[in-house]
């Protein structure tokens, strides 16, 4: 093979290591990009060793934690590694899904920000050869008295809504937290789930020397150069708006026909192997293709379909334009694949091919601007075992010990009003959550959005849950119970939980007691996850999310998904009347780190509610059996705000009200009904009597809670409260929140 | 179960597709043909052509505007012109009056807002084709989900539709009343759908065809394409 074995130009070293720090690479790195070169690099060759080795793509921080997360379990078909991660669910199908972050870009332009993080994870799905089926996404907002909260919010939901009501995947649930930690770090995390024949998974380890290199999709422009690099630093305040032109901008309707084409050639044996352009763009998707598969890439960018004029390698290699894919064919392929996607009326460029020479080879207008051997662009890439500092222990707060300011009526009353616990319709509203005609339970209908598969009885249920309170009190408890909580709102719907993906965002991890977070928390999952057979198939990392030395709570979301048999055993949260209303778990009537202290008693403190993980699966195991025996109308779960604020969410979701029995003199009145003991459920049966001598032989703590009817809510002697007027104050929040 | 022969229009961002092939299976028995836009022709013996829900060309225009020119457009007026049943649901109603089949346009909502929610609509007459498994005055639920429901034409036209009986449906509350808190998007009259004059083409903004299955909150949607079937 005649190739050059250098670019033409070199940059000189002061000028090279000086655009190395500009790009983010340390300067031991940037001794290390000479050492692998034996050379100083050309600018192109700069870029794509500073993208790559960027916290974003190379995991430098974070990577040596997440190999503790149990990956492995029978019905797992790829875990972490690949574009998502694949599970099997059944009828010879997978279920392959992801969650991923667009924190920053949602900070400097939130409509757009937002979009393209749906955009982005929706090919992550496809790209595997999965039809998209349901969106969901956890979203993490300032201050409510923050003005600029209510215009990021306004944004975000205008842009997921945008891109996803567009592209047609039903937008079926999520999580929304406000908390002041997020003033300057908003997260917008991502997650979608999609459907393939377990059989025809697209993988994208690049094979075959000689074979074609495709692009499809839209065109190249210089948007979002270097978005991987901002993505992994920090903010100073008001620098967001000198950082717009790193923010991409997306276009779903394109998105919409790449779904298409892409599902279309997919039914072909076309494709080798398939990559979507994300972060860091060409650069990544070309390396880590090659890269996995042991090849060597050359790539003419004269061939690239280009937006703009006047491009350079340097630009069109970092580019994060939207809406792109890579591909490779066999050989004779090419013309079948093109009519495809010319139908669709995107562009299908044949932009280089595979070699032998295991280097990514850049040429550009009969020059050569990159040649870099894969190999060690990624084994010698930084991995740091960063320095810990544990978090120090709180201590148990004990509910004796706290006085009830306002009695329990009123706590009520204030607590479903508060932002964390008002209802998030005004949200929802704007998502198209039916499209596709298979949203069995949408937002706000039940502990999980149940989504069921076409043509089958068979049916998906995800969630997205984190307690960012918990976490920064105590990351391993919190890392374990955000684990748990997804694994409990499957439960509740009577679904078999199968497996997570997680979106690990924290602040920097240079600093000892972030880095001791996210270890805390990694642990704290990997516990919870081999537990409860609930092993990580995908997930990704946002650090450095701080601005001014000031970092979000460590907020690692986790997305659960699960399986049902038969979609018409999913149950949801609404009561009706006539029914036995029944506590399962066990209650201590912990306060520390709950709302009720941090809503009515003005206080964040206390150790979080501890997680019993052995309870966990008993109880979660007890109640599955008893939905799929038939014999549960409602369930819901116990979290934020404990277990009043549950019944009342249950009334609310109908309109039918509970008369609810005294609590147990053991514990205090504040704590039982307010405490976020973990590893609980409220559920509504019709015969209690039968459901609680159920419990009993399983050895599950269970007991009765109060029988349901009426328009009420009422405590005998101590409060009765119309549910519509509970309803009306979870409902006004939001909406006058985003009217001020 | 009628023999109702079916052909779904397929714009490049048409979103709403399946949905409706499922629905039209449920009541009709027969799956029904997919047809793709740049496509000049309808295949032979068609009883109802269908524009379902989407962005059709991304809509980033005007809804709708774009593919009221698509090839396929023209064969669909002269099916709707031989008195060939006609059904345009969300953006396939926004297509239909840019083409100019129905009267009036849909503009942005009312709310600046998009609107994914279920609905109330009151079905003002049951001698059609579309509504004739209907009870006159039924109230029926049915998901929207639109960013352009706004229902306008000027006054003499909104008061031909009214004279001549050509609302379909209009929204309500629970108790049967046409009110602005009911149709948050703003359409005139509470207009969610009309009639053609010859009663042959229908479009209308919510969607009857993701509520036919029990298993998805109810069966609301389903009489109108009973209706349909037994029309053939």
């Amino acid at each position: 093979m005649t190739t050059d074995t250098l670019p033409h130009e070199t940059l000189a070293r002061p000028r090279a290591a000086e655009l190395a720090a500009e790009f983010g690479l340390k300067p031991d790195e940037f001794e290390r990009v000479l050492a692998i070169l034996g050379r100083e690099p050309s600018l192109t060759e700069l870029g794509i060793f500073s993208v790559m080795w960027s916290e974003h793509c190379s995991y430098k921080s974070s990577r040596v934690w997440l190999r503790e997360l149990p990956t492995k379990a029978p019905w797992v078909i790829h875990g972490p590694g690949e574009n998502a991660g694949v599970i099997a669910i059944g009828d010879g199908l997978a279920a392959i899904f992801k969650m991923e972050s667009h924190n920053h870009p949602s900070f400097i332009e939130p409509y757009q920000g937002a979009a393209t993080g749906v955009g982005g994870i929706l090919r992550d799905v496809f790209t595997m050869g999965a039809r998209p089926v349901a969106n969901l996404n956890a979203l993490r907002f300032g201050s409510p008295e923050n003005a600029r909260t209510r215009r990021i919010l306004d944004g975000v939901v205008r842009g997921i809504g945008g891109y996803g009501n567009c592209v047609g995947v039903p937008t079926v649930g999520g999580e929304v937290n406000f908390h002041p930690a997020y003033d300057g770090n908003p997260l917008v995390n991502a997650m979608t789930v999609g459907i393939a024949p377990a059989d025809r998974i697209f993988l994208s380890a690049a094979a075959g020397v000689g074979n074609p290199v495709v692009y499809v999709g839209s065109k190249t422009g210089r948007d979002g150069i270097h978005g991987a690099t901002m993505a992994s630093a920090e903010f100073a305040a008001d620098e967001g708006d000198e950082k717009r032109p790193t923010v991409q901008v997306g276009d779903p309707f394109t998105e919409k026909l790449l779904i298409e084409a892409c599902l279309e050639l997919m039914a072909t044996d076309a494709i080798v192997a398939i990559q979507d352009m994300g972060a860091a763009g060409l650069t990544s998707s070309s390396v880590e293709m090659a890269g996995k598969g042991g090849v060597g890439i050359v790539l003419d960018l004269d061939h690239v379909p280009q937006r703009e004029t006047g491009m350079t390698a340097y630009e069109m290699m970092l580019s994060e334009s939207q809406e792109r894919m890579l591909m490779i064919l066999r050989p004779g392929a090419e013309e079948q694949a093109r009519a495809i996607f010319e139908k669709w009326e995107l562009d299908f460029a044949v932009v280089g091919h595979l070699t032998d020479t295991g280097m990514i080879e850049v040429r550009h207008k009969g020059r050569t601007e990159a040649i870099i051997p894969l190999a060690p662009l990624s084994d010698q890439a930084p991995l740091y075992r960063r320095p810990t500092e544990e978090t120090p222990r709180q201590s148990l707060l004990d509910a004796a010990t706290v006085p009830d300011p306002v009695g329990l009526g009123a706590a009520l009353e204030t607590l479903i009003a508060s932002p964390d616990l008002a209802s998030r319709a005004w949200i929802w509203d704007q998502y198209d959550s039916t499209v596709g005609g298979q949203t069995v339970k949408r937002p706000g209908g039940a502990d999980a959005a149940v989504v069921k598969l076409e043509g089958l009885r068979r049916a998906l249920a995800i969630t997205t849950d984190c307690t960012p309170r918990y976490c920064v009190a105590d990351p391993e408890q919190g890392g374990a119970q955000a684990v748990a909580e997804a694994w409990r709102n499957i439960t509740a719907v009577g679904a078999r939980p199968l497996a997570i993906t997680d979106n690990m965002n924290f602040g920097n991890p240079e600093r000892p007691r972030i880095m001791g977070q996210f270890a805390g928390c990694v642990r704290g999952m990997a516990e919870a996850c081999r537990a409860l057979d609930f092993p990580v198939v995908s997930g990704n990392v946002s650090l450095y999310n701080e601005t001014d030395g000031r970092a979000i709570l460590p907020t690692p979301a986790i997305g659960g998904v699960g399986v049902l048999e038969d979609a018409a055993q999913a149950v949801g949260l609404a009561l009706a009347p006539g029914l036995d209303l029944v506590l399962v778990g066990e209650t201590r009537g912990h306060l520390g780190q709950s709302l009720w202290l941090r809503e009515i008693a003005g206080r964040e403190e206390g150790a979080p509610p501890p997680v019993d993980l052995q309870a966990e699966r008993r109880n979660g195991d007890f109640v599955r059996a008893a939905i799929l025996s038939g014999a549960v109308t409602a369930c819901h779960d116990v979290s934020d705000g404990g277990l009043l604020v549950a019944v009342a969410e249950m009334a609310m979701a109908s309109g039918t009200g509970a008369v609810l029995l005294a609590s147990p003199e053991r514990v205090p009145a504040h704590g039982w009904w307010f405490g976020e003991d973990q590893a609980r459920y409220v559920v509504a049966v019709a015969d209690g009597a039968a459901f609680l001598a159920r419990a009993a032989a399983a050895g599950v703590p269970a007991r009765h809670l109060g029988r349901t009817g009426g328009q009420e809510l009422t405590l005998a002697g101590v409060f009765s409260i119309s549910v519509e007027r509970l309803r009306a104050a979870n409902a006004a929040w939001l909406p006058g929140l985003m009217k001020a | 179960m009628g023999a109702l022969k079916a052909g779904i229009v397929v714009f490049p961002g048409t979103n709403r597709e399946r949905d409706m092939a499922i629905a039209l299976e449920r009541a009709t028995g027969r799956r029904p043909a997919m047809l793709w836009h740049r496509d000049a022709e309808l295949p032979a013996g068609l009883d109802l052509v269908v524009l379902p829900g989407g962005f059709s060309h991304g809509d980033y225009l005007r809804t709708g505007a774009m593919a009221a020119h698509s090839p396929i457009m023209r064969a669909v007026a002269a099916h709707a012109g031989r008195g060939g049943l006609t059904l345009g649901v969300c953006n396939g109603f926004q297509i239909l009056c840019e083409a100019g089949l129905l009267p009036g346009a849909l503009l942005r909502n009312a709310t600046l807002r998009f609107l994914s929610m279920d609905c109330l609509m009151r079905v003002e007459r049951t001698d059609t084709a579309f509504t004739a498994h209907y009870q006159r005055g039924q109230i029926i639920r049915a998901p929207m989900a639109h960013g352009d429901g706004n229902y306008v034409a000027d006054e003499a036209v909104l008061d031909r539709l009214e004279g001549e009986g050509l609302v379909a449906f209009r929204y309500v509350n629970d108790k049967g009343e046409a009110e602005p808190a009911a149709a948050l998007n703003g359409a005139a009259r509470y207009i969610a759908g009309i009639f053609s004059e010859n009663r042959r083409i229908l479009g209308l903004m919510p969607h009857p065809e993701d509520l036919v299955d029990p298993l998805m909150g109810g069966t609301d949607g389903l009489p109108l394409f009973e209706s349909l079937a037994s029309a053939a």
